[in-house]
């Protein structure tokens, strides 16, 4: 983004607070814009009217991202890369989090194939109330063999997952493209030796494409700026990915310098960046585990510094999951708490006799207590009192959790402490225990001081529950 | 019958043959000729004269649509285009040459503050190795500048046997008895950098072993290894400071690292036997950069702790139970302190351990039918540890707490790779397509 105030944003709008967009001024509409919660196409006289054409165009320029964003596949599982404007998450957060295909062969068995495609489609965990997935398939072509290569991605294709064709052979590309003209695959790769051929592929089937050089910027800007002056626009770039020694720190800094020329305004060279874990199977690892912790690893260090896009062969649980994890922490915006829906939660299978507790909707805050709940075995009733994604600690002091607030979470969960339960007792989290007197009024329920912390809950249990008469 | 035909197939057709010109070109039914969509192995040449000639046929059919009264003039500007060679011509012509450079951070001024942990008898004690920590001045292996020292790792050892994961138990079950055997193997065997000794049984609530037997516990340790060590109470408030303090006496010398000063409990006693004993103050605050600084600067300015005896840790959340405000706290410390913030210009270390905490590393499966399976736990825990304690080393930690060997010697290969301390054959990586896996 070229600008950083909303008062910049502001000279482009139409100043008249019509209030279309949904926000009452133009200056709220200009804050949105800034931190890319709102998009110029939601402001309607700016998109409508002829006479706001020219500063709709200019708006746009200043406001796109210092990484351009690209698209890959197409319809609703079509990923987006790139896009990031700043180095440090703290500063805007990072969008489009790092995407992951993983690896099929097109010499594999029809069978083996299909079955793993539908394992990384399929794939899911679950995490702060939705599932975390993977992104699509990269299709090597280990043939080297044009009509085979097309019998594979033909397969690929019928599951609708997005996809990279692997090959430096401008046919075996070709013939893939052929069958899957509408999906809008990514393109692997552009080097020194193919990139014409490859390049008119780009421009010929309207495709995203990589250029790759390997430990070589000064050679991957040229390809780029060759073909962003051809007209291709949607450009990954691939520096090479070495996954051991020397190498790997070359690449990692490689990363570094590439990104950092593309937000300090190098338009040449600022576009997403694709990382090769797979390489890891190449670096003469004997055991299968110790290659998968590598290519995690290794997955782990470029999800964090600016690999936009990754491809991965490991499907192992204990590789997949805290790759997906972890793309997910860094993408996760820092300056918004992330916050559960504000209601009542049955932990287990709770009865009249079990406990209610209750917490804050802060994502953090309920899924720990829960998982310290449901992890001992403790059926109870848990509520989550909406503190605005604030902490318990926090919330008592801000205001944000109060014996009124947590009345009125009672209330509209449609909770009734005299008939769902038969002990009329409610624990507070131990960090809220200035509110219990005033709880005790405000809900005519009788108030037990819970612990500091969640993780201390099941021995308190044992010595305070059930309540003595 | 209309019959379609790009010009990249006729330029296929007649690829190799030395076509100058055509002529004598029969056409039957409808002829469309798409000059867009131009192929690979384009021949300009080629397809100049199919230029040519079809503005020549172009020109036909506009005279015959004229005399049959059609409209005049769509299809010839159509075809019109192709007699410029130069539209013609494929648009990947010539690389065109650029030369990469990006600059240094220059707001990046002040270096993070070195901290010796460990006394050799040159320096008065009797640890046979002295660690480093601290001393950057860019971030965590940038190319700015070199990072001095690398990342360090201790390895845990408690004063009672205590509740696991079971993929970290099998490896101690045998020592957990004995700190000092314990503490040896996680040296010898697991190739700890340190040891940090728990001494958590002194919590009133637990054993509420007193200060001075816990302080033998810490003198058996340091008989047991010379490598140095840090010295952590049970984390209770009201007992931790008379337990480091003790534990601070008897190690008198060894310049052992006494965790934790917290704003929650009598921080000056534990700096007061920092500065008394001759060892460094790990400053603990819980993930808030503005508690950190009020922490550290109560510790240089009210109890004079000098700078090189000072190591934070801003608190540590697993992968996936918070990593992301850990990481975020981290990466500002570090970024304000080379951007010159002295209240915040130390060694971080981090409880990586707590990644043990997370349900994915020791659940024996999820516990939501939706999931994907998740795999033999035994493998997933260690991960979880080294992906916790691989981002935080990325946002600026310089000293890891740890309790897997498996986890303690990947975090070790990487961070020392990115170090650059390890050299390795190249691979090929231009094989990575055909790579049989």
């Amino acid at each position: 983004m070229k600008i950083n105030s909303p008062l910049e944003a502001y000279k482009y709008l139409p100043q008249t607070n019509c209030g279309e967009c949904g926000e009452a001024t133009c200056m709220a509409f200009a804050s949105k814009l800034i931190d890319r919660s709102g998009k110029t196409s939601d402001c309607p006289p700016l998109v409508k009217e002829k006479k706001f054409a020219k500063k709709l165009a200019e708006l746009d320029r200043l406001l796109a991202p210092e990484i351009r964003q690209v698209t890959i596949g197409a319809g609703e599982k079509a990923v987006n890369i790139g896009g990031d404007d700043v180095l440090y998450r703290h500063k805007l957060t990072f969008f489009n989090k790092t995407k992951m295909f993983f690896d099929v062969a097109d010499n594999m068995e029809e069978a083996a194939l299909v079955a793993r495609v539908k394992q990384i489609a399929g794939y899911k965990k679950f995490y702060v109330g939705r599932n975390l997935l993977l992104d699509g398939v990269a299709i090597r072509a280990v043939s080297n063999d044009p009509v085979k290569f097309a019998a594979a991605v033909k397969k690929v294709a019928e599951v609708g997952i997005p996809m990279i064709f692997c090959s430096f052979n401008p046919a075996v590309l070709k013939a893939g493209l052929e069958v899957a003209k509408d999906k809008n695959p990514l393109l692997y790769a552009a080097n020194k030796d193919n990139w014409k051929e490859i390049g008119e592929l780009a421009l010929e089937y309207k495709v995203p494409v990589v250029v790759s050089a390997f430990n070589d910027l000064d050679a991957l800007k040229t390809l780029a700026k060759t073909f962003a002056e051809a007209g291709i626009k949607d450009i990954v770039l691939d520096p090479g990915t070495y996954p051991t020694g020397k190498g790997l720190k070359d690449t990692f800094t490689n990363f570094l310098k590439i990104r950092r020329a593309g937000i300090m305004g190098d338009t040449e060279i600022a576009y997403p960046i694709m990382a090769l874990p797979f390489t890891a199977w190449m670096a003469g690892i004997a055991d299968p585990v110790s290659a998968s912790y590598w290519e995690t690893v290794m997955a782990s260090v470029f999800t964090i510094r600016y690999g936009d896009i990754m491809i991965l062969h490991s499907m192992e649980p204990y590789a997949t999951m805290p790759e997906v994890h972890l793309a997910e922490t860094i993408y996760t915006d820092p300056r918004s708490p992330v916050a559960v829906d504000s209601k009542m939660y049955k932990v287990g299978n709770p009865t009249a006799d079990s406990p209610v507790l209750f917490t804050t909707n802060f994502a953090l805050t309920y899924y720990t207590v829960e998982s310290d709940l449901s992890s001992n075995g403790i059926d109870c009733w848990l509520l989550a009192v909406n503190t605005d994604g604030i902490g318990v600690e926090a919330a008592v002091a801000g205001g944000q959790l109060t014996a009124d607030k947590v009345k009125d979470a009672f209330d509209k969960a449609g909770f009734d402490l005299k008939t769902a339960v038969n002990h009329n007792t409610v624990i507070t989290p131990g960090l809220a225990a200035r509110l219990q007197g005033d709880l005790e009024d405000k809900l005519g329920a009788s108030v037990k001081v819970g612990p500091m912390d969640s993780g201390r809950l099941p021995g308190w249990m044992e010595k305070n529950w059930p309540p003595k008469k | 019958m209309a019959k379609k035909m790009k010009l990249s197939d006729l330029t296929s057709m007649f690829a190799g043959m030395d076509v100058e010109a055509l002529e004598g070109v029969t056409i039957e039914g409808d002829i469309e000729i798409d000059l867009g969509g131009l192929g690979g192995g384009f021949d300009p040449m080629l397809a100049a004269a199919l230029g040519q000639e079809s503005a020549i046929l172009a020109q036909h059919f506009a005279r015959l649509a004229g005399m049959f009264g059609y409209p005049v003039g769509i299809g010839a500007p159509a075809a019109a285009p192709a007699i410029s060679p130069a539209l013609a011509a494929p648009k990947l012509k010539d690389l065109i040459p650029a030369k990469f450079d990006v600059a240094n951070i220059a707001e990046w001024t002040t270096q993070i503050q070195e901290v010796p942990i460990g006394n050799t008898s040159a320096d008065g004690g009797s640890r046979g190795k002295r660690v480093v920590v601290g001393g950057e001045k860019a971030l965590p292996f940038f190319p700015d500048a070199p990072m001095p020292n690398r990342n360090q790792v201790t390895i845990d050892v408690f004063d009672m046997r205590i509740g696991l994961a079971k993929a970290v138990k099998e490896n101690y079950d045998e020592v957990m008895d004995s700190p000092g055997e314990w503490a040896k193997k996680n040296v010898e065997k697991f190739n700890a950098d340190m040891i940090t000794i728990h001494l958590i049984s002194t919590d009133p609530l637990i054993k509420d072993t007193p200060a001075k037997e816990a302080a033998k516990t810490v003198e058996e340790v340091l008989q047991a290894v010379d490598v140095p060590i840090a010295i952590g109470g049970s984390g209770n408030p009201q007992k931790d400071p008379e337990v480091l303090a003790r534990a601070a006496e008897v190690a008198e010398g060894e310049r052992c690292l006494l965790a934790s000063a917290s704003l929650n409990l009598d921080y000056a006693a534990i700096a007061e036997a920092a500065i008394k004993y001759d060892h460094d103050v790990l400053s603990w605050t819980q993930l808030d950069m503005n508690a950190q600084k009020e922490l550290n600067r109560k510790l240089m300015k009210q109890c004079n702790v000098p700078r090189d005896r000072i190591i934070m840790d801003p608190t540590t959340a697993a992968l996936g139970y918070g990593l992301d405000y850990a990481y975020t706290n981290m990466e500002r410390i570090r970024l304000a302190a080379l951007m010159g913030d002295d209240e915040l210009t130390f060694p971080m270390s981090s409880g990586t351990t707590n990644a043990w905490g997370a349900r994915e590393s020791w659940m024996v499966s999820s516990p939501l039918k939706e999931d994907s399976d998740w795999g033999p736990r035994e493998y997933r825990g260690p991960i979880w540890e080294i992906v916790t304690g691989l981002s935080l080393a990325i946002a600026g930690n310089d000293l890891f707490m740890m309790m897997h060997p498996t986890s303690v010697a990947v975090l070790k290969q990487i961070t020392q790779t990115l170090f650059g301390m390890i050299d390795t054959e190249q691979v090929d990586i231009a094989k990575w397509i055909g790579a049989e896996v």
